[in-house]
């Protein structure tokens, strides 16, 4: 009989502390964003501005970001995930369609980064940052320019070129360089850029991850396969550094806001998602992030260093956004493998 | 009795030593870099460590580390000692039952646990929070504890009870002034460990935190997408330091009681 009643003691005890951590008349929005991208002091003005409490969390992979909302949905209100998870999601009805009437600053953004084909028309998602990837090298180490995808296979650079450990990214260089879709789902045209990369492999000298920022900084290679905003970052570190965009295209991403369908709070969502669309908060994500606004007037008003890291007009013609693979995808870890262990 | 170390034994060891703290050293000495770089040295700064201390969010995220590491460190050793002292004195069936039980969980993958956990909060309807992520805490470490306090009772003298009892001390008090202090070593090893696997965890407490509460390895990780700043080796230096003086004073106070008692 004791222990009966101690054990609903505890459990009363329990479910009394759960209880304390959410009872406030503040509306309450949860934002759940990739780690450590967004300006410091915007969530702050939201708060004052709309008088309401925002829970800010972060994620570090689409992946998990996926498993927690599908698990706890109801938790959160507005994330923030890559195109081709936003793609998934609306297929599967995880986000609402978005009241455009709410979120005027949507016409402020750049025609480029709308309309997109992983969201027609932006019903479900509005553009937070994007990017390109592209070459970043060091002008005392090459003669000339670099000016495509084809310098990356140039002999005269023989161990010292960074590629990017990362299938899908690795791979998207030999396509582009063969003139082949990037999003190929051809057994032939997946072979060709192995076949590619493995005659690439003599110049490499390594597949790196995000230290190949300070390691260019340090002038340890000719040029690296690099991000965008890792790009803008490390020209500010090293003024031999200088990035182009391949004349034959590169790969467009983006993160864009959502809400979920789950979301209690839509309209308050919406108004953040407008907030965040403002040009004085693009312009303090700009500087503290590095990587591209979606803004138009804050894009115009960039300093001419950082404006190259852009692509052009002609250039964002010739990109591509990655798609999902499907079963292919498999195919594509497999020739991965291979080149790397060959 | 002690046999000097052949200079070949010295040098492996010294490189083992080199290996492991070699990383450490580096990022210690980083910290102080004036550049945000990892790959040039731009002289020595402070600035890292000023700006940790101005960082809200880091700070914030420190303090819900620490405070879930010890009220999750204090509450599984209580729950994982007296469970210990259950299996231990229970039939032997049932003992090695329960001890296959109780270690199921540290083999478990950890996103296991965490997405299992995180369903059964949300069946509970429990809000994700800080009490979910201490909760989680406590369930982890709890095997750990039991872990580390079994050996200790297993080399506990079993006429020792018995003693106290026929002395007059009463059940509770036996166990309090006789088992207790026996086996505090493993006890204070358990407590630990407890400590350590909880500031440790990234994958649990990812999946049943919510409510805005984020830890520091929540913290690290999610800014991989951007590169770690430069505050978190400052951070890092200082929690080195800070668990190393610890365990510096907890081994000097042991070796102190040792040899008390050789005397």
């Amino acid at each position: 009989m004791k222990k009966i009643f101690a054990l609903t003691l505890i459990t009363a005890m329990l479910f009394s502390l759960a209880g304390c951590s959410s009872s406030e008349d503040v509306p309450t929005l949860t934002v759940y964003n990739w780690g450590d991208y967004i300006g410091d002091g915007v969530i702050e003005q939201f708060e004052e501005e709309f008088g309401c409490k925002v829970n800010y969390e972060m994620f570090d992979q689409n992946e998990d970001m996926y498993t927690k909302i599908t698990k706890a949905g109801g938790e959160y209100d507005v994330v923030i995930p890559s195109e081709y998870m936003i793609e998934r999601m609306i297929n599967e009805g995880l986000l609402a369609e978005l009241n455009h009437d709410n979120i005027p600053n949507m016409e402020n953004l750049s025609q480029y980064v709308l309309d997109r084909d992983f969201d027609p028309g932006n019903k479900y998602s509005v553009p937070y940052m994007w990017g390109t990837v592209g070459i970043v090298y060091n002008k005392t180490m090459v003669n000339g320019e670099i000016t495509s995808w084809n310098d990356l296979w140039d002999p005269q650079y023989e161990g010292q070129i960074f590629m990017m450990n990362s299938v899908r990214d690795s791979m998207a260089v030999a396509l582009m360089t063969l003139g082949l879709n990037p999003n190929t789902r051809e057994q032939a045209d997946i072979e060709a850029a192995q076949a590619k990369l493995i005659e690439q492999k003599p110049l490499i000298l390594a597949y790196t991850g995000d230290e190949v920022k300070d390691k260019m900084i340090a002038g340890e290679a000719a040029m690296a396969v690099i991000y965008s905003g890792d790009a803008a970052n490390i020209l500010m570190e090293n003024e031999d550094l200088v990035y182009v965009l391949p004349e034959e295209g590169t790969n467009l991403w983006f993160d864009n806001m959502c809400i979920l369908e789950s979301s209690e709070q839509k309209e308050l969502a919406e108004k953040f998602i407008n907030f965040m669309c403002e040009k004085e908060i693009c312009e303090i994500n700009r500087d503290y992030i590095c990587y591209n606004t979606p803004h138009q007037e804050v894009w115009d008003s960039l300093d001419e260093a950082t404006l190259h890291t852009y692509p052009s007009a002609d250039i964002i013609e010739k990109c591509f956004i990655y798609k999902d693979l499907g079963e292919m995808a498999k195919v594509y870890d497999e020739m991965w493998t291979k080149i790397m262990v060959n | 009795m002690k046999k000097k170390l052949s200079p070949l034994s010295l040098i492996y060891s010294l490189l083992i030593f080199v290996f492991l703290y070699a990383p450490i050293a580096v990022l210690i000495i980083y910290s102080f870099n004036a550049s945000k770089s990892r790959g040039t040295w731009g002289g020595f700064s402070l600035k890292w460590y000023a700006e940790l201390f101005s960082n809200k969010d880091i700070m914030q995220a420190l303090i819900t580390t620490l405070s879930i590491a010890v009220i999750s460190a204090v509450v599984s050793v209580v729950i994982g000692t007296a469970a210990a002292v259950g299996i231990y004195y229970s039939r032997r069936r049932t003992k090695a039952l329960l001890t296959g039980i109780s270690n199921i969980p540290m083999i478990n993958a950890d996103i296991v646990t965490g997405i299992s956990l995180l369903l059964l909060f949300i069946f509970l309807k429990l809000d994700l929070g800080y009490v979910t992520l201490l909760l989680s805490h406590i369930t982890f470490n709890i095997p750990y504890v039991i872990l580390s306090v079994m050996p200790k009772l297993r080399q506990l003298d079993k006429n020792a009870f018995e003693a106290a009892i026929d002395l007059g001390a009463t059940p509770l008090r036996a166990f309090f002034s006789v088992i207790i202090p026996e086996i505090s070593p493993g006890i204070v090893t358990g407590a630990i460990l407890a400590f350590t696997m909880s500031i440790d965890d990234f994958v649990i407490s990812f999946f049943t935190t919510g409510g805005g509460v984020s830890t520091l390895s929540i913290e690290i990780y999610t800014m991989a997408k951007r590169g770690i700043k430069p505050e978190i080796n400052a951070l890092s230096a200082i929690m080195f330091l800070v668990v190393m003086t610890l365990l510096l004073i907890v081994n000097i106070r042991s070796s102190k009681v040792e040899k008390k008692k050789e005397r």
